[in-house]
């Protein structure tokens, strides 16, 4: 049982990092994207 | 790295060291980026924006502070990869994800020289390279002069190494002028000869776990006596310092009074220490330390804001 919980815990928190990575690279590309136009109306 | 004695080096083992690294969580990252110190960086960083003279789109100042943000979280992750191993004789840091054995210290490693990496270069692209230069130093600074050199050889390691957490506001000014102001200096003296009082205060109540990790900070090398004289003499030094802002017209007269009521409390708190020889008063030095750099700061923004404007200088021009 304990061992299939850490399985679990470890699977969980794999998933949690994955998401936040994803959720980093969208932000940088549109912060880049906000960056571009920002600077092309100056 | 330290050199630990072996009965260190088993507390160390003890505490997780050596232990099986299990998968990191989101949170252990964001550990790493040592949050508290970051929130103090980026709000003076913000400070030095917002001080200088001249106009950045609001979304390039706020993509300034993100950076400004993210390096300091970066240098804060690659010091806890390099001190990994007097974090885990230390009370107040054997729970870090390194040294609790929660994540690999190239993992850490890694992190800090992406996110450090990353910030110069969106810095230098969305804002200007001179302050992209600056936060590249800054990094460069906190980690291979003060994490790698001073820290563990001197008990000055805190005097100079302070200038990296007195960077910032400077960064944040040359995000806006493109250059560094005479103005910036200031802001820039004003962190610097606060780090030693502050950071000593804390040390006061911590020389055991300094000293188990063999960091020669100054109440471990000098004493405690010396250490509160130091304390002491700084909090004096820094009056002139704190003041100087309303007197070369970069803040008004709000700010002075301010400075000169919160440098008064600060060198109290310091002769308060001198007088003690428990642990409270500088516990309390400590606390009082993070609200006087806080308000210094908080009021040059308040003062400048519209309807506030105008400084002590200006006013004894007009007076005159």
């Amino acid at each position: 049982m304990d061992m299939v919980s850490a399985t679990d815990d470890r699977a969980r928190r794999v998933r949690a990092k994955n998401r936040a990575l994803l959720a980093v690279l969208v932000a940088l590309v549109a912060l880049f994207y906000a960056i571009t136009i920002v600077r092309m109306g100056h | 790295m330290a050199n630990l004695s072996s009965v260190d080096l088993l507390d160390a083992d003890i505490a997780g060291v050596g232990a099986r690294t299990l998968e990191p969580s989101v949170g252990d990252y964001i550990a790493l980026l040592k949050p508290r110190v970051m929130s103090l960086v980026v709000f003076t960083g913000f400070v030095g924006l917002y001080l200088a003279p001249g106009h950045l789109h609001p979304f390039l100042a706020a993509v300034a502070v993100l950076c400004i943000a993210v390096g300091a979280g970066a240098a804060g992750a690659i010091n806890m990869w390099y001190d990994r191993d007097i974090d885990a004789v230390m009370k107040r840091t054997r729970e870090r994800p390194l040294p609790s054995g929660r994540m690999a210290p190239g993992d850490a490693l890694g992190f800090g020289c992406v996110l450090a990496a990353a910030s110069v270069v969106v810095m230098g692209l969305a804002v200007n390279w001179i302050a992209a230069a600056l936060l590249a130093g800054t990094i460069a600074f906190y980690i291979l002069v003060y994490t790698m050199w001073l820290k563990r050889r001197t008990p000055q390691n805190i005097v100079i190494g302070g200038a990296a957490g007195a960077f910032p506001p400077m960064v944040g000014w040359a995000a806006v002028t493109g250059d560094v102001g005479a103005a910036s200096l200031i802001l820039f003296a004003l962190i610097f000869f606060w780090t030693p009082p502050h950071f000593w205060a804390l040390s006061l109540y911590r020389t055991g776990d300094y000293a188990r990790a063999g960091v020669p900070m100054m109440p471990v090398v000098a004493g405690a006596r010396e250490t509160k004289k130091q304390m002491l003499l700084y909090t004096v030094v820094l009056w002139p310092i704190a003041l100087a802002p309303a007197f070369l017209g970069l803040t008004g007269l709000v700010y002075g009074v301010v400075a000169l009521a919160l440098s008064a409390l600060f060198t109290l708190t310091a002769i308060r220490v001198c007088y003690d020889d428990g642990d409270a008063s500088a516990k309390r030095m400590f606390a009082f330390s993070i609200l006087y750099l806080f308000l210094l700061y908080a009021v040059m923004v308040v003062d400048r804001a519209p309807g506030l404007a105008g400084g002590v200088g200006t006013l004894l021009g007009s007076a005159g």
